[in-house]
């Protein structure tokens, strides 16, 4: 008991390692549980970008702490509230899922820490809710399907759509539904999480037979989902499209099942711009991997971070400074140009992407077309932010 | 009155350190542990709660943190319509605190007239459904988030300040936590408490005196809940966020581990539970995230080591 | 009507699935007074066997089997280790335990095997459709599923009831004592029963690993589902525990199939659309919930197996 009671003061006074002058970065993200997969990829993006920029930003010496959030709300909430009260950080990054982020963000920003999500993107944090210290690398929810529904106008009379029933899948079908104007055959939402199985509902659709399927089943779910629509013999019959089900970290798993399928995106690894073709070889050769969108957006979140950093020449105490040159977004990002909205989300181009075989007969994915050029998201207009 | 034994001077030490820990956070410049250390108290209370059925009155209930859930989306639903509406009044702890302890009551005594039939695994398993269809209850709830959850627009007041996180909440769950180890205490003490102890092992025994078992359960269950209720409406002010998560099986588990881990039935167990569980996560999760690694065998060497879970450390070296 | 048959074909194949999880629970539960949570943790493992001894032995009937043995070699090491010393404790007690190896198994999977999971190809010579509905092309693999569980599930009973194994399985739940004074091997039994729960729970894992993915936490996914059958059916009965694990199969298969549909035609499409998925989870509990009202014991109640 004594022993206990040593530990416990031990652990009370032992606080974070002691403040250098260096940039501190905290990144919350999923490092267990089934979809660790996801904060495993965003992590290693991450530490590779630190690598290129030799650890340092703006001759300042760069401190990162992962945190886990086992796809928890409170579990992120606590992290993020850990990283700025007793670690001190001047910036958090990461944020796979919009429940996590809606529950931790203001922990950062109502302390003068700034956010950087990289890639949940709910409609709150881009409308009404929007914040001056959140910024955002990925995208907002609704525009990916928005891009996917003018593909589909163009492709198919009818659609059946099929997607898991929590925020981030209503909000994929909602977006689909702006743009879309032909007849959607039916709307299937699925259990989420508990749902795995999905003869049912493949059986529904074999009995409607729409003239196309769209899904979306992030993670582990596109790779079930893919398997089981193989196995019902859909495959091939009717056209599949999807939207953030088919990634680099599932497809060595179901390439060969969704070869030559198309889905929308904002990112894709063979984007020709400098940055991007450094990030995709160099992590290539230090993993052994594509990287998946999840790791591209990180990467940008880091070197977003250190060109405010070197905008400010590392006067961490300027506020105002870093928030204007986050606002400028000034860094070669992986998707070119880079440019913010008024709501600190980006105005970004949206693809056509579809799935192939490279050189080596790996899996990847390639733009076929594209479909939007800076594309405003349609929260944008709701954001009155102080500045 | 309270028994003097090495439990309880350690559970009574820990509360004088809880009670001085925000001053000495304060100095330390470190409110982390303020926010840290409120969320143990409430989940302690939610425990304390719990122990009451779980642990004096043998109900296994596996659906507890439904009621959790019931409490913070009073407080949510609440603060919604006082922005809405800038009223005020929607927002105070004396309305907030009590109607969410009710809701839970008037909830749990609907869960617990169907589940008090049931015994044993039977009676996990409909506990856990009840909880269950609170959590789906939650999600269906669009205008509140739905699963995304929200944040609250407006934290509750309690007179001139509110329950934003920081010292104003830290007294009032530590004192709220007090009160419920007291009455805990007193409560199975009295014969109340007897019979729902007595009903543990020796049921037919209490109903052949002709003594109304199930009803004193029932009583016991809805108590168990209302506190839990409570404990929600705090647990929301404390993350400024209401979410079904809250209300899930998983979150129910880790209820019944702490209560189990400090001693079910014993008094202070709840507390040394929280402290441990939350401790320990945050101790070990600095090293690795993959602390749950240890954390699962350590549960299983507590469990084999001696009955009464921590507690009954406590009462191993006092023998021995 | 074709597609009413699918879905009820759907149901069943589903069931048979959950039957062999739930017959593994039931099994330990009802004979040895268990409560093991980490029934999904050995369904998991039986998954992470199968995709590490497929690819290396070539062959999945190959793989399975020796997946199946692995599995079992742990279940065994699990009740000589860890269960055997919680026979007499409160059935809390064992929850608290079982709980803890729940944690440990998903953080060793990850350590083990890596975040990224893994998956298991569906063998080429069951790759196909097969027509037994006419009109209705219907997965092999789905097809071999059903037939595999069905075939467990006539090993069981003929195990159970014919031979004389069973009868020392029956004779050790009814009564241990008498049992081990007529020169029963308990412990060796009770061992062995745990390795037979722990073959059937990686069975039902490593079978629907070509459906689904193999991730960490997979187990917990379809726990309370097993848990939900056993309840319904009855501890210690695998009869009850095969016939609610086909009932709660087909109410979820139908449910979801149709229920949405059902709501669209009653209710406005917005309030349809809100409903309908939460319904469908919980007309499972609520099942449960009516027959436990009924019978607080399940349909079947058995002191024995």
């Amino acid at each position: 008991m004594i022993v206990l009671g040593l530990a416990t003061l031990a652990f009370w006074i032992s606080g974070p390692p002691p403040q250098n002058g260096g940039v501190r970065i905290g990144f919350v993200t999923t490092l267990t549980t089934g979809t660790g997969v996801i904060g495993a990829d965003m992590r290693d993006a991450f530490e590779l970008a630190l690598d290129h920029m030799g650890r340092t930003m703006g001759g300042l010496a760069v401190w990162i702490s992962y945190e886990d959030d086992a796809v928890d709300p409170n579990i992120g909430r606590q992290a993020t509230e850990r990283l700025v009260q007793r670690d001190d950080v001047n910036f958090v990054s990461g944020f796979i899922w919009s429940n996590v982020l809606l529950a931790s963000y203001q922990a950062a920003t109502d302390n003068d820490v700034f956010l950087i999500g990289a890639n949940a993107g709910p409609s709150q944090l881009a409308g009404e809710a929007c914040d001056r210290n959140f910024f955002s690398t990925s995208w907002q929810n609704d525009q990916t399907t928005m891009a996917m529904g003018k593909v589909l106008n163009d492709q198919v009379s009818n659609v059946y759509l099929m997607a898991p029933n929590y925020a981030a899948g209503r909000n994929m079908i909602a977006g689909l539904e702006r743009t879309f104007q032909g007849q959607i055959v039916d709307k299937t939402l699925t259990q989420f999480p508990d749902q795995l199985d999905f003869a049912a509902e493949l059986a529904n659709i074999r009995a409607a037979a729409p003239e196309s399927v769209w899904v979306f089943y992030p993670g582990n779910f596109g790779t079930q989902f893919f398997q089981q629509y193989s196995q019902a013999g859909l495959l091939g019959e009717i056209p599949l499209y999807s939207t953030f089900s088919i990634d680099a970290l599932n497809l060595p798993q179901i390439g060969e099942l969704v070869e030559g399928t198309q889905m929308t995106q904002s990112w894709s690894p063979d984007m020709d711009n400098p940055a991007n073709q450094k990030f995709v070889a160099d992590f290539r050769a230090k993993y052994g991997r594509y990287p998946s969108f999840y790791a591209a957006q990180a990467y940008d979140a880091a070197m977003l971070i250190r060109s405010a950093v070197e905008a400010v020449d590392g006067d961490l105490g300027d506020l105002d400074g870093l928030r204007q040159a986050l606002a400028r977004a000034d860094f070669d990002s992986v998707r070119g140009s880079f440019l913010f909205g008024e709501n600190h989300f980006p105005i970004q181009d949206f693809f056509l992407r579809e799935v192939v075989r490279d050189s080596d007969g790996v899996f990847t994915t390639r733009i076929v077309d594209v479909v939007y050029s800076d594309h405003v998201d349609p929260y944008a207009k709701d954001c009155t932010m102080q500045q | 009155m309270i028994p003097s034994s090495p439990a309880t001077r350690w559970a009574l030490v820990l509360l004088v350190a809880l009670a001085a820990a925000p001053v000495l956070s304060a100095l330390a410049d470190q409110t982390f542990y303020v926010f840290l250390l409120t969320r143990m108290m409430i989940l302690a209370l939610a425990a304390v709660s719990l122990n009451l059925i779980l642990g004096y009155g043998n109900m296994p209930s596996f659906g507890h943190a439904g009621f959790l859930g019931i409490g913070a989306y009073t407080v949510g639903i609440l603060s919604v319509r006082a922005a809405e509406t800038q009223g005020g009044w929607l927002v105070s702890a004396a309305l907030q605190l009590p109607l969410a302890t009710l809701t839970a009551a008037i909830a749990a005594i609907m869960i617990g007239a169907v589940s008090l039939r049931t015994r044993g695994v039977y009676f996990i398993m409909i506990t856990l459904a009840f909880g269950q269809m609170l959590f789906s209850l939650g999600v269906a709830m669009e205008p509140y988030g739905g699963d995304d959850g929200m944040t609250l627009p407006l934290y509750t007041t309690l007179g001139p300040g509110d329950l934003a996180s920081g010292p104003v909440l830290y007294y009032l769950v530590l004192g709220l936590l007090v009160l419920a180890l007291a009455g805990s205490h007193r409560l199975m003490q009295s014969p109340f408490g007897a019979v729902i102890r007595g009903a543990k092992s020796n049921e037919s025994r209490l109903a052949a005196l002709g003594v109304p078992v199930y009803r004193y359960r029932l009583a016991a269950f809805a108590l168990a809940g209302a506190v839990c209720g409570l404990a929600g409406a705090l647990l929301a002010n404390q993350g400024g966020y209401v979410s079904p998560a809250l209300a899930a099986w998983t979150h129910s588990a880790e209820l019944v581990v702490i209560v189990l881990l400090g001693g079910a039935g014993t008094l202070f167990g709840p507390l040394f539970g929280a402290l441990a569980v939350i401790g320990i996560e945050e101790i070990l999760s600095r090293y690795t995230e993959h602390w749950r690694i240890i954390f699962g065998p350590l549960l299983i060497l507590v469990v084999l080591a001696n009955r009464g879970g921590l507690s009954g450390l406590f009462r191993v070296r006092n023998n021995g | 009507m074709t597609l009413v048959l699918e879905q009820a074909l759907n149901g069943i194949q589903l069931g048979v699935l959950l039957f062999l999880l739930a017959a593994g629970l039931t099994l330990v539960f009802g004979i040895m007074n268990f409560v093991n949570l980490a029934h999904g943790s050995l369904y998991m493992i039986g998954a992470y066997f199968a995709a590490t001894f497929i690819p290396w032995s070539g062959s999945f009937i190959v793989g399975a089997l020796l997946a199946l043995a692995a599995a079992a070699a742990v279940g065994m090491a699990l009740e000589v280790l860890i269960f055997r010393r919680l026979y007499h404790r409160d059935h809390m007690d064992q929850v608290l335990a079982t709980f803890g190896l729940i944690l440990f198994f998903n953080e060793l999977v990850f350590m083990v095997w890596g975040p990224a999971g893994m998956s298991i190809a569906v063998p080429s010579w069951l790759a196909g459709q097969v027509t037994i509905i006419p009109g209705v092309p219907y997965p092999a693999y789905r097809l071999a599923v059903l037939l595999a569980g069905l075939a467990a599930a006539a090993f069981l009973h003929v195990l159970v009831s014919r031979t004389r194994t069973g009868m020392r399985i029956r004779a050790g739940a009814s009564d241990r004592q008498m049992a081990e004074a007529l020169g029963v091997d308990i412990r060796l039994l009770f061992t062995g029963i745990a390795g037979l729960g722990a073959a059937l729970a990686a069975l039902a894992g490593l079978l629907a690993a070509p459906l689904r993915s193999v991730h960490a936490g997979m187990g917990e996914d379809i726990l309370v589902l097993a848990f939900v059958v056993v309840v319904i059916g009855g501890i210690g009965s695998i009869r009850g525990a095969f016939v609610a694990a086909l009932g709660v199969g087909l109410i979820d298969t139908v449910g979801r199939a149709f229920l949405p549909r059902a709501l669209d035609a009653i209710f406005s499409d917005p309030i349809a659309d809100a409903v309908a998925p939460a319904l469908s989870t919980t007309l499972i509990y609520l099942t449960m919930v009516v027959v436990l009202a009924i019978r607080p014991r399940g349909l079947f109640p058995s002191p024995g197996v």
